[in-house]
């Protein structure tokens, strides 16, 4: 009650956003009340990882982040991810594991953060990108609880999914250069 | 839940340090993980994010890590961690998850001087110093032991030597806090075992409280390594028992050791090996 | 003619049961659509916020609201002078509830650290947490019962209060000796085969108070409808039950509730029990205005319900050569403050373990359930059989370790078999188990023939355990599920549930059925979730009852329309009914006398089930493809589904049916463990877990497989990592994710499942339920596999490192 609002500037899903904001609101509370109800809170001590969502395209916990500390920053839910996401989501649902759905999309949201982060890394490097082992994707996730698979589903989809993209990229390339 | 009065993005050092010194209770947001779990009201934070501090900067003589940097970008750093032997890797690899480490601070972590902290135990091994905007730059031995004072800690510096360096912890899960940590270093021709989450602050030994002379230490010296880390304090809490983490402490160090060392001949690596076989409890 | 029959030899016949279907919310959860309670929650709902009691024992004396009340946008406070003064319970458990009415709303005295003192209600959550802190209570501070195994008798009585209620005698509630219930049941003449033994092991074992910790915490909202009753949107596995808590609670007509399940982010037995939907109900049934309280997950895990805590004696006796001649069980079973599924949980510790050896001459299973002033127990998946499946199995396995028999042979030895009756599950007929060829198979999965036991690997030792479970399906003539099927314009199906799908997947296998049944595209099946004013009564998702009596209840609904619709189309078309087939597209006439039945095929043989079973297993017969001869008159279903919404002759076709069962049939299941341990460390990893299940028929590959790998998964939290502890004052230590530690994916190895599917006569096309039985393996066979590798048996979970390399 004592606080003093204050503004903040937000690029949300791609729309500008202008706001007023008590200085100890969270990024979660603050996307939650503009409609991007995909993300969730399931622990308040920054272990689950429901809450994930890009902070200029790294995957962070939103309710770790005070709002003020967001300002000026691009924010992407899954809300703004739906085209980019379909692909992983239908891995996960051959596989049925999303089970309660619940923690999903904050693995949706750093599996597609993985994904990025190794074709960036890869392109700084100047070289292809590779399919990661299973444990550097076990140890990435690692921060995205789920207590309802046991999270071996999630394993065959996940790998189902970095492989159908990386082996895309790589063939993608190999056509590219026959095309020259 | 805590609640901020105001939160101030200061322009730069000079002006935090202002805003730190002359608003009552004013305190230096870090990555905001830990405080963020208490339950009160900060009347006001400072933000430092537009001070510049999110980087790594490398000279001839150190590695100079500002306060913003996250736990990410250290556990990342390929020139850093090759020149320290890993243990900044290896001790944050685990902490809770990437998209927490991706807002920890290195800063944060070092400031809060929290005794289960795997970034101070790394660190306290090496040659490091913190820089604190008023104070000037202070030994990391010195600081951890300083009482929490109105000052802006800006940068932590690791000075460069030829690290031969390992780090290990027991987690009771796999992303749990450490019920021990424990470094060993040998840098300037001295060994520097610090031993954390004990469950207070970290401590450091060097070569002489520990009984190690050389680079590749013989089993009777090890022997007393282990001994020396077993008689630091040590007490019991939800993450083990004061026996176990006494137990777990020589293990871990004796194990750290013979992985940092460098040792001539097989031989020699098998009876190191031995020691640390010696610290078995299931035969 | 009848459609459909089951018989194990025409499982290789259906379509869509079997079929690895993607659930039918899977886009929807995928895409982070708005589906959960609080993505729901209406526009200015007031926030509701408990403030807690710090005190495991203590009576309010005074309690002064009044600064609270002074917050800007605080709407009420409420105390214990405010609610009913009629007590209920929280279980959610068909009417007359088992569990004991020991709860108000809010009560003068307060039981656990975590009870609740005081309702706040606010137009913000920032100044209902406000409020929280400016509420006065002046307590007279008691003398708490923290131990459990001092409770019974003690003379601190935790319920002395005058309106206590008892719904059954059966329970044998001694509440002024803090008895909840007690009971025993005896099979032979026990001193007498234990005289005949040569080996005994002797033997106590301790599991915790384990959190269910679905990732969607507990919460719900309430609001009044247009016609002035309250409407609690909640995240409930009972949505039926808690429409009986409300009223109860509130002292109103269960007609002036409805609730309404939206999906949930998982349940695991957690909300099986009411939780906070009275505190929102109370809220708007006193200001009139839509409430939502939405639970910390620290309220979840230390103000909620958890796993009962139990510990448990077994005597085990044997023959040298193996044979299983005595077992006698006792279970102390913890409640905590209030009663849920305490008279209920305890006797799975016995009935769900003993009967794996039902050969043994003689049993004994006795038991009491204890208040004490920790977090109340409820249910959570495996619901004491999982305790009692550790300290059984366990048993089982220290006896074949003790005679030096491999555990797995001492098990197929003594392992009961299809066609027995079971002396300690109501002397119930087994009809369906594979549980050998579970064992077997997961033995060959992991290679046990070629391993041994323990395994010297270095500074690691690498040790191998198994162990079995069992489960129910249902509770037997207890239990009832009830679905409404309706045919509606174009021919498309509605099919109302009352099951609760919490991830699960009820509402795909549901579908799955119907449309097995009525040959058609699982697409062409509508489901949606359940609204207690709309949907038909089913008790709700728990004791693994959906797949198998709901799912019963949709054949027989099936079953009925298509009488109804060949009725229908018979008259249209000017046919007598008995000669009109549905092949799920189409009615076809025939000439009369062309649709004649195959004798001796009509009725399937069940011998000595109970004549009602006969009645619920009846049918069920795949539809025969259409004779050879040309019809002599058809329709179509889109032609007839059109007509019956066209007046005149038509008539909205609904079927109803329920179904209950008089017997639950167990689901059986075998778990082999492969750990490592470090040998100075104690840090135990798992680095193979495989299992065979047989839950009779597979109804959807993909769901069953994760439900397998989901319990597996928790089970081995509770083997390892999780690990309530409590302060010396009762306050519980592990209240957050930071110190409750579920299994992250580097805790987990790939977990191997395979099925081993028997053929359960009286499940909807031979089906049993899986959703429990999965969770009992891994506490006992990890609890052995570190017994090889260590010789440490730990017999009071979880096993941590340091228990792991010192011992106990």
């Amino acid at each position: 009650m004592s606080e003093k609002l204050m503004d903040v500037s937000v690029v949300l899903n791609g729309k500008k956003i202008i706001a007023s904001v008590a200085p100890d609101m969270s990024l979660l509370s603050f996307v939650r009340d503009r409609g991007c109800k995909s993300v969730k809170c399931a622990c308040e001590t920054t272990n689950c990882g429901l809450c994930t969502v890009w902070l200029d395209g790294r995957a962070v916990l939103s309710c770790a982040v005070p709002m003020m500390r967001a300002n000026g920053h691009e924010v992407t839910t899954l809300e703004g991810l739906q085209a980019e996401s379909a692909d992983f989501a239908r891995c996960m649902a051959e596989e049925g594991a999303e089970q309660c759905g619940f923690c999903s999309p904050g693995l949706i949201m750093n599996v597609l953060a993985m994904e990025r982060e190794i074709r960036d890394r890869a392109v700084a490097q100047g070289v292809e990108p590779a399919m990661p082992s299973d444990e550097d994707m076990d140890s990435y996730l690692a921060g995205n609880l789920c207590r309802c698979t046991g999270y071996t589903s999630q394993r065959r989809a996940i790998r189902r999914y970095m492989a159908s993209r990386f082996a895309a990229a790589g063939e993608a390339s190999a056509a590219a250069g026959k095309g020259e | 839940m805590l609640r901020f009065g105001r939160f101030v993005r200061a322009a730069n050092v000079a002006d935090a340090l202002e805003v730190l010194k002359f608003r009552k209770g004013a305190q230096v947001l870090g990555g905001g993980m830990w405080m963020r779990l208490s339950d009160r009201t900060v009347p006001c934070v400072i933000d430092l994010s537009d001070c510049g501090l999110d980087k790594i900067e490398e000279t001839d003589d150190e590695f100079r890590i500002g306060a913003y940097v996250t736990l990410r970008q250290l556990e990342c750093d390929a020139a850093l961690n090759v020149a320290t032997g890993n243990v900044l890797n290896a001790a944050v690899r685990d902490i809770v998850g990437v998209q927490f480490r991706q807002l920890a601070t290195v800063g944060g972590s070092v400031f809060g001087r929290f005794g289960f902290s795997d970034v101070i135990c790394a660190l306290l091994a090496l040659d490091a110093e913190v820089e604190l905007a008023e104070a000037g730059r202070v030994p990391l031995t010195q600081f951890v032991d300083m009482p929490y004072e109105l000052d802006i800690l800006t940068h932590i510096v690791i000075r460069k030597h030829d690290y031969r360096a390992s780090y290990r912890c027991v987690r009771k899960a796999a992303t749990d806090f450490a019920t021990i940590n424990a470094c060993a270093a040998y840098w300037d021709g001295d060994w520097h075992v610090s031993v954390g989450a004990r469950p207070a602050k970290a401590r450091l030994l060097i070569g002489a409280d520990l009984g190690l002379a050389p680079t590749a230490p013989a089993p009777a010296e090890l022997a007393s390594a282990v001994e020396a880390v077993r008689s630091l304090k040590y007490s019991s809490n939800l993450w083990g028992s004061e026996r176990y983490r006494r137990h777990l402490a020589g293990v871990l160090a004796a194990r750290a050791i013979v992985d940092a060392a460098r040792y001539d001949s097989p031989e020699a690596l098998e009876a190191a090996r031995a020691v640390c076989a010696g610290e078995e409890a299931i035969a | 003619m009848s459609m459909i029959v089951t018989r194990e030899s025409e499982r290789v016949n259906l379509a869509h049961v079997g079929a690895r279907t993607v659930k039918k919310d899977a886009a929807a959860l995928l895409s982070g659509k708005p589906l959960f309670t609080n993505d729901l929650v209406p526009a200015d709902t007031l926030t509701v916020k408990i403030l807690h009691s710090p005190h495991a024992f203590a009576r309010i004396r005074a309690i002064d609201t009044s600064r609270a009340m002074k917050i800007p946008g605080v709407v009420a406070v409420y105390t214990y002078r405010d609610v009913p003064n009629k007590r209920f319970t929280l279980a959610g458990q068909s009417y007359p509830e088992a569990s004991p009415y020991d709860r108000l709303i809010l009560d003068e005295v307060v039981r656990y650290v975590g009870d609740e003192v005081a309702i706040v209600a606010a137009e913000t959550a920032d100044a209902a947490e406000r409020a929280l802190k400016l509420i006065k209570v002046d307590y007279e501070v008691m003398e708490p019962v923290l131990d459990f195994t001092q409770a019974k008798g003690n003379p601190i009585v935790i319920h002395p209060e005058d309106n206590y209620h008892v719904n059954g005698a059966w329970i044998n509630n001694d509440r002024m000796r803090n008895v909840v219930a007690s009971g025993l049941s005896e099979h032979g003449d026990l001193e007498a085969a234990f005289a005949e033994c040569d080996l005994v092991i002797d033997e106590t074992y301790h599991t915790l108070a384990d959190a269910q910790a679905m990732m969607e915490t507990f919460r719900s909202f309430a609001e009044i409808d247009a016609y002035g009753r309250i409407t609690v949107t909640s995240s409930t596995q009972v949505p039926f039950h808690v429409r009986r808590m409300v009223a109860n609670a509130l002292d109103i007509p269960q007609s002036r509730v409805r609730v309404v399940k939206p999906r949930i982010g998982g349940g695991f037995g957690a909300k099986q029990s009411g939780c906070n939907e009275i505190f929102c109900a109370f809220v708007t049934y006193m200001t009139g205005r839509p409430s939502k309280i939405i639970y910390t997950r620290e309220e979840t895990l230390a103000s909620s319900n958890s796993r009962h805590e139990m510990q448990m004696h077994v005597r085990l006796g044997a023959k040298d050569d193996g044979t299983i001649v005595a077992i006698d069980l006792y279970t102390l079973s913890n409640q905590g403050a209030y009663g849920e599924h305490g008279p209920t949980t305890v006797g799975l510790s016995g009935h769900k373990s003993l009967p794996l050896y039902n050969r043994a001459r003689a049993s004994r299973f006795a038991f009491d359930v204890v208040y004490s002033n920790t977090m109340p127990a409820g249910a959570y998946r495996g619901y004491g059989a999982t305790q009692g499946l550790f300290a059984v199995e366990s048993a089982v396995n220290e006896l074949a370790d003790r005679l030096g028999m491999d555990p797995c042979e001492l098990r197929l030895k003594n392992l009961v078999t299809p066609g027995e009756r079971l002396a300690q599950y109501d002397d119930n007929e087994l009809y369906s188990c594979t549980a050998a060829d579970c064992l077997r198979r997961a033995m060959e999965m992991i290679g046990w023939g070629d391993k041994p036991l323990r395994r010297d690997l270095g500074d690691r030792v690498r040790g191998l355990g198994v162990a079995l479970s069992m489960q129910g399906s249902a509770i037997a003539k207890i239990d009832i599920g009830s679905v409404d099927l309706r045919v509606e314009e174009t021919g498309f199906y509605t099919l109302s549930i009352g099951a609760t799908d919490m991830g699960t997947g009820c509402d795909t296998i549901l579908a799955q059925f119907a449309a097995e049944a009525l040959r058609c595209d699982t697409d062409r099946i509508v489901v949606h979730g359940v609204d207690t004013d709309v949907s038909p009564f089913d008790t709700g998702s728990y004791a693994s009852a959906s797949t198998y009596l709901t799912g019963m209840a949709v054949l027989k609904a099936s079953e009925k329309l298509i009488a109804e619709l060949r009725a229908r189309a018979a008259g249209f078309m000017g046919v007598h009914v008995d000669d009109v087939l549905f092949d799920g597209d189409n009615l076809l006439a025939f000439a009369p006398g062309t649709l004649e039945p195959a004798s001796g095929e009509t009725t399937p043989e069940f011998s000595g089930i109970y004549d009602d079973v006969e009645a619920i297993a009846r049918s069920y017969r795949l539809a025969q493809a259409a004779p050879d001869a040309e019809p002599v008159a058809q329709m179509s279903l889109v032609e007839l589904a059109n007509k019956l919404v066209a007046g005149g002759d038509g008539d909205c076709l609904t079927a109803h049916a329920a179904a209950s069962s008089p017997t639950s049939p167990p689901p059986f299941m075998s778990g082999i463990a492969e750990v490592d341990v470090d040998k100075a460390t104690g840090k135990v990893t798992v680095v193979d877990y495989v299992s065979v299940v047989d839950c009779g028929t597979v109804v959807n590959e993909n769901l069953a497989r994760v439900q397998a790998e989901g319990g597996i998964g928790q089970g081995i939290g509770m083997a390892l990592t999780e690990d309530v502890q409590y302060s010396d004052t009762g306050r519980m230590r592990t209240r957050s994710f930071m110190t409750y530690k579920v299994p992250t994916r580097l805790d987990l190895p790939d977990i191997r499942v395979e099925f081993a599917p028997s053929y359960e006569p009286t499940g909807p096309f031979g089906a049993k339920s899986i959703g429990e039985v999965v969770i009992n393996t891994p506490s006992p066979a990890i609890a052995s596999a570190v017994a090889h590798a260590t010789g440490h048996y730990v017999r009071t979970l979880p096993i941590t490192p340091e228990k792991a390399l010192f011992g106990e």
